[in-house]
């Protein structure tokens, strides 16, 4: 089985998913402030947030993720040079955290715009009506309805983010796709290493699916179907 | 800010845009070969027919392109000699041909899933009447089935579309030299990372919202029976 022998680099992989995990757990986090954040601006009453949001989920829908990256990781630190004179280097972590979850930010802005508005009307009038203020709202009304509404696109984004990770090798982030490439560099194997490391993708993806769908199940407890 | 940069990199930019709405074009066609008859296939009731498509729908669609992509270019290698052997090989050495095949292959898989989606949505009773009219087979596919099932999945077939013209950017990594590999090698040569960086950016969101305003015109050609007559 010489096709499947990883001659002892699999522990490498191992680090490398423990990493990708951390870095989508991470930037999914970042995904959902930044959604949240970003369908608040959109569904907002002022016109300026309204166009800054309305840019960003434009702007990132037109963008590729790879052009991005680079320009976060190697155009940012030159821009603040440029303008301040001062030096800075970015972590690749922190970088690629902060493209990913940006990029899925807009992605996800959409999802809670929607979710927000399946909100029956009526709900959010009555609980104006009981008095309750624009915070209060939020907390205990939308938010926990919210939630469930927008399961479904949230657990999208996630499949396609923990995917999109595989792009921060290019920022040499010794995650699973930097460790896949690496070792196939040193065992010269290069069609065992990457297949390998697509498998574990696949696993991902797998094991994200049944989360979701029980979450969905756990979310859904309670309410009627019609 | 250094724009003389930008200025003179523009052409060489330009030619990689080119080469971007290529590797789209032609991925996109060959890629809509191969996802006609795999999503005929994928509805069909025969295991030994959906299961296969299934299969290969579920690896494309279930693992990062960049894997897949890297699997092609470089994995080819460790088959060289078989590969020799066969006289595939010059095609394989070629990042171009890799690129192309790769990305084929990644959108016939979401393709088809989406013309399934289509093909599903079709209501038994217009299957049922053109099979009544005595269409069969392949006469049924060809003038019922298919042209009902390219009108409902446009919507989704555009967002498929945009996210292949995106995700071509990936090629620059084997040296492709589109619009993200000349900004690449211009940048790591003259250090003017966020001007190179930010022209891209912005070439992409031109070449975007272009294909998404064409899209849209094509879909609104195509829904013309669907409008109420004050709105035509």
């Amino acid at each position: 089985m010489t096709l499947f022998n990883l001659k002892g680099y699999g522990w490498m992989l191992w680090e490398g998913v423990q990493l990708t995990v951390l870095v989508g757990v991470v930037s999914m986090a970042v995904a959902i402030l930044l959604g949240l954040v970003g369908a608040w601006g959109k569904l907002s009453g002022s016109q300026v947030a309204r166009a800054i949001a309305g840019t960003y989920t434009t702007m990132i829908r037109g963008i590729p993720e790879l052009v991005m990256i680079l320009l976060i990781y190697y155009g940012v630190p030159t821009l603040i040079q440029d303008i301040f004179d001062v030096n800075i280097d970015f972590n690749p972590f922190i970088a690629g955290v902060a493209t990913i979850g940006f990029i899925y930010g807009a992605f996800s802005t959409e999802v809670f715009r929607g979710s927000y508005l399946a909100v029956s009307r009526g709900q959010i009038e009555a609980a104006k009506a009981t008095g309750m203020n624009r915070n209060l709202l939020f907390r205990r009304i939308l938010l926990p309805q919210m939630w469930r509404f927008a399961l479904p696109g949230l657990g999208n984004v996630w499949m396609v983010l923990i995917k999109a990770t595989a792009l921060v090798s290019v920022i040499q982030l010794p995650e699973l796709m930097r460790n896949a490439d690496i070792a196939s560099r040193a065992t010269r194997l290069p069609f065992t290493c990457y297949f390998a490391a697509s498998l574990i993708y696949l696993l991902l993806t797998v094991v994200s699916m049944s989360l979701q769908q029980r979450a969905e199940v756990w979310a859904n407890r309670g309410i009627r179907r019609t | 800010m250094d724009i003389s940069i930008i200025q003179d990199s523009i052409p060489r930019l330009l030619h990689g845009a080119v080469t971007t709405v290529e590797l789209t074009a032609v991925s996109l066609a060959f890629g809509l070969c191969l996802a006609v008859p795999f999503a005929i296939m994928r509805t069909h009731r025969n295991p030994l027919l959906w299961m296969p498509v299934y299969a290969f729908n579920f690896y494309f669609r279930g693992t990062p392109l960049l894997v897949q992509v890297f699997l092609v270019y470089y994995g080819s290698g460790q088959f060289q000699i078989f590969l020799t052997q066969v006289g595939l090989w010059t095609f394989f050495q070629q990042a171009t041909f890799c690129a192309v095949l790769t990305l084929t292959l990644n959108t016939a898989a979401y393709t088809c899933e989406i013309l399934r989606g289509g093909i599903e949505a079709i209501s038994f009773g217009e299957i049922e009447a053109a099979r009544a009219c005595g269409m069969s087979g392949l006469l049924l596919y060809r003038r019922i089935i298919l042209p009902k099932a390219f009108r409902l999945a446009w919507p989704a077939y555009t967002n498929e579309v945009v996210f292949l013209l995106q995700a071509t950017s990936l090629v620059s990594i084997i040296t492709v030299m589109d619009i993200t590999g000349v900004a690449r090698m211009v940048a790591s040569r003259s250090f003017a990372f966020y001007e190179l960086y930010i022209t891209a950016a912005i070439l992409y969101l031109i070449l975007v919202y272009g294909v998404l305003s064409f899209f849209r015109k094509v879909e609104y050609r195509l829904s013309g029976h669907l409008r109420h007559p004050s709105l035509r």
